[in-house]
């Protein structure tokens, strides 16, 4: 029988956090901002095939950040768990805030109970009917949830960015301001201008005509918005 | 069902799994297996009838009558039978109503479960065979004459046409050149597409010999129900082109059946 040398858990939480919250800072970042249709979700992403921002369900999206291939779990999960519930029940009981307590329950238990904790943070978006059926979850590593209103920025430089969108947001902006304003703020930290092809882009658009609310803007669709 | 995801959360298989079928057999069996021991005599059951489709200029039709029966009963005037299985291809079918319509529903969920973990759409192909895949798993009932025989028809992108595949029970898949029909009245419903359809029927051109093909079938068959313009029952139809899949408006439908009625009376 092997002996482990005390800890205190204050110090591991602590240990824990600390190695989270560096693996997090390495990578870039995610922007989540209502807009006058919706939600859009804005990133920087070289990998035109490796997203950061998807589609979990009908009316609900997904954007996480830190180590791919922790956050591509949480993803997968979350579109099964959505499925699963669609179809068990019906496609409208599927909700945002189920998702984000489940995301929220599992983060929680592998941050405290496995060896090392998930270097992510998730944000899981919804629209509904109206602007007021519009909700944006925010889930941290150790599992802890808030609910954001207007914008948020996740990942490596989330502070600097919420700072640079604090003096710009303003409700209501049409597709092209949210993208033309998200995009700016991301090359912001190091002022430079990001290229179109390295913007990742999804909206949640409650004005489309689809069952599925979720469209990702492709290369040209980016670069009209950029060069308007 | 688990109220959370457990860790870790992709399974213990190489990869994510993205086929929603096996994943509801996985984690809740009670729901997923229709009941092994019953047999369609035991109880009333409703059968669709007949469906149709047939490829055109811009892509396939697919079409079906609106009757299903049970019995001598007609237990439904206005059955829906063809419907989208995703944004490019659609489903028709015949057979009991009940485990056809829920392997449409689960069909459909299939496809869109796989193209939101891949992130990829899967080819027509693809779709086809895993359609066949289903159609086998139904086989213990369909000998137990709860039969499942769908059509299934698309736009195949990577030839750039419209494409047609039909099955058996046993999860037999043919592809079909032109146009192919299944259901009690599928018989009578071929012969008249044999009459009538040729290559390059424009969109009204092939919405009319749908239609007179479920007329004809509906003559020759006591379970296939005829068009009702008093009662607005028009059959219904699905067009897949290369923009999409998209129903055909009922004005459109209520058109073409005036136009066969009127020539027939």
């Amino acid at each position: 029988m092997s002996f482990m040398p005390y800890v205190s858990p204050d110090q591991m939480m602590k240990d824990r956090s600390e190695y989270a919250h560096k693996g997090i800072a390495r990578g870039r970042s995610v922007i989540g901002m209502e807009y006058a249709d919706g939600l859009l979700f804005v990133a920087e992403n070289p990998s035109s095939t490796l997203h950061k921002i998807s589609e979990i369900y009908d009316r609900i999206a997904f954007a996480g950040v830190g180590k791919y291939s922790e956050f591509e779990d949480l993803r997968i999960a979350g579109i099964r768990h959505a499925d699963l519930r669609g179809y068990s029940y019906g496609r409208e009981d599927v909700k945002a805030r189920d998702l984000a307590n489940a995301y929220s329950q599992s983060l929680s238990t592998i941050f405290t109970q496995q060896m090392k904790p998930y270097e992510v943070e998730i944000l899981v978006g919804e629209v509904d009917g109206d602007v007021s059926g519009t909700t944006l979850y925010h889930v941290l590593f150790d599992g802890s949830v808030t609910d954001e209103h207007g914008f948020i920025a996740i990942g490596g430089h989330a502070e600097d960015l919420t700072e640079a969108l604090k003096q710009q947001y303003e409700e209501g902006w049409d597709l092209a301001t949210a993208v033309k304003t998200g995009v700016t703020a991301l090359g912001a930290p190091d002022q430079r201008q990001i290229e179109a092809s390295d913007v990742e882009a999804g909206v949640l658009d409650r004005t489309r005509a689809h069952r599925r609310k979720f469209r990702r803007l492709d290369d040209t669709e980016v670069s009209a918005i950029l060069a308007g | 069902m688990t109220g959370r995801i457990q860790p870790p959360v992709s399974g213990p298989s190489f990869g994510a799994n993205p086929s929603f079928a096996d994943l509801l057999r996985d984690s809740r069996p009670e729901i997923a297996g229709a009941p092994r021991s019953i047999a369609s005599t035991d109880v009333p059951v409703p059968h669709g009838t007949t469906v149709l489709g047939l490829k055109y200029a811009d892509g396939v039709i697919m079409a079906g009558d609106r009757r299903a029966t049970s019995g001598y009963t007609v237990a439904d005037a206005k059955m829906r039978k063809v419907f989208a299985a995703d944004d490019y291809s659609a489903i028709a079918i015949a057979g009991a109503a009940g485990q056809a319509i829920e392997m449409v529903k689960l069909f459909q969920l299939e496809l869109e479960h796989y193209e939101k973990i891949t992130g990829d759409r899967l080819s027509l192909e693809g779709k086809a065979n895993r359609l066949a895949q289903m159609i086998r798993s139904n086989f213990p009932l369909a000998m137990q004459g709860l039969v499942v025989v769908p059509l299934f028809g698309g736009f195949d992108h990577a030839t750039g046409e419209g494409r047609i595949f039909y099955y058996d029970a046993t999860g037999g898949r043919w592809e079909e050149d032109d146009y192919q029909t299944t259901g009690s009245g599928g018989q009578p419903a071929k012969n008249s597409l044999k009459k009538r359809w040729h290559l390059g029927l424009t969109r009204s051109e092939a919405l009319r010999v749908a239609v007179e093909a479920l007329v004809d079938a509906a003559e020759d068959d006591v379970a296939t129900g005829g068009p009702d313009p008093n009662r607005r029952i028009f059959p219904n139809a699905l067009a897949v082109t290369v923009s999409g899949a998209e129903d055909v408006p009922e004005d459109e439908i209520a058109a073409a059946v005036a136009a066969v009625l009127e020539e027939r009376a």
